[in-house]
């Protein structure tokens, strides 16, 4: 066990925990920051994505100790209101299903929008392509992101 | 077996205990000869009887996979990557700076795909040779460069240390580095 300093979601925090600990596993039982889902744990489905320093990465195989003196943000820090232009596109289309891939999916689409704001259909397909939705959302979650880049 | 599978998982996860690194006896490496059982007088034919044997290294998928002439890297025995990916994204998504035996996710420091210019997938060891001597296509790296890279570059070494069950690249980054160097001292002329 290590004293582990990192900044989650605009807030310092320390954690005692195994550097080698999953970020996914410190975000969720010692952070009870649940928003941020287990899907596979293998870096496959793409549900457990958050940003490191604006970084999607998947936190079920991010060692904690990556995140050592970085910015994490998960899906509750994507904004304190779900006033995030993709949050208000979710909603307004009506994206998930089950929704349990959703944090995953919305913080991939974040992760693309703040690095190319307008992107084509082509960018979001390839930029999600490790995001499984196995509701079949596919097309509801692009035409969102579409929407929250302002292009339809 | 599947419930099984699900029973004991279940099981772990109620009683909190670890799930042991599943063991996965990896293939065995194919050997590599020594530079000194190149026995030829002539240094060219010796340059490239020694570049051919050091080419079984660059061309096993341990390297050409991430070397791939596309703008998506392979996985395992050349099977397209997944979840699938292109060189837009970061690797650093997913692999770390090692292996990840419960995931089987490969790492190694550096993890990353060469560039399309240094393509190895589908090359014979001709055309490999004459890139690798090519400095806009070698990330302008001398011979000598070229040999001490081979010899001791971090994300090289996992080639050899690939973990799960991947087949690791023939012989050892040392016996590699040794017939690179000995091809370089040679002449480094490169096979026909």
């Amino acid at each position: 066990m290590s004293t582990l300093k990192l900044n989650v979601n605009g807030a310092e925090v320390t954690l005692d925990a195994d550097p080698e600990m999953p970020l996914l596993w410190a975000l969720r039982d010692l952070l009870k920051l649940t928003g941020t889902k287990y899907g596979c744990g293998e870096a496959q489905c793409g549900a457990c994505t958050v940003h490191l320093d604006g970084q999607a990465v998947r936190s079920c195989v991010t060692p904690l100790r990556r995140a050592v003196g970085h910015q994490v943000t998960t899906i509750e820090g994507l904004a304190a209101d779900a006033s995030h232009p993709l949050q208000k596109a979710w909603i307004e289309l009506g994206v998930p299903q089950c929704g349990f891939c959703q944090a995953g999916q919305l913080m991939s689409a974040a992760a693309l929008l703040a690095e190319t704001p307008q992107p084509t259909r082509e960018e979001i397909d390839r930029a999600l392509a490790g995001n499984l939705c196995r509701c079949g959302t596919y097309t509801r979650i692009r035409d969102a992101i579409l929407h929250a880049a302002g292009i339809r | 077996m599947r419930w099984a599978l699900v029973l004991l998982l279940a099981a772990c996860a109620a009683a909190r205990v670890s799930l042991p690194v599943p063991e996965r006896a990896p293939p065995p490496g194919t050997p590599l000869a020594d530079p000194s059982s190149f026995t030829i007088a002539e240094p060219e034919a010796r340059a490239q009887a020694l570049f051919l044997e050091a080419s079984k290294v660059m061309l096993h998928e341990r390297c050409t996979n991430c070397h791939p002439a596309g703008d998506a890297p392979r996985q395992r025995r050349a099977e397209l990557h997944e979840p699938p990916v292109d060189r837009a994204f970061a690797c650093d998504t997913c692999h770390q700076d090692r292996n990840l035996e419960h995931a089987r996710v490969p790492g190694a420091p550096d993890w990353q795909l060469a560039p399309r210019k240094m393509a190895w997938e589908g090359l014979t060891p001709a055309q490999l040779c004459a890139q690798l001597k090519d400095e806009t296509r070698n990330g302008n790296r001398s011979l000598a460069s070229i040999v001490e890279h081979a010899s001791h570059d971090r994300l090289i070494a996992w080639g050899w240390a690939p973990g799960a069950d991947r087949e690791p690249a023939p012989g050892t980054q040392a016996s590699y580095g040794a017939l690179m160097d000995a091809w370089v001292k040679a002449g480094a002329a490169c096979p026909r």
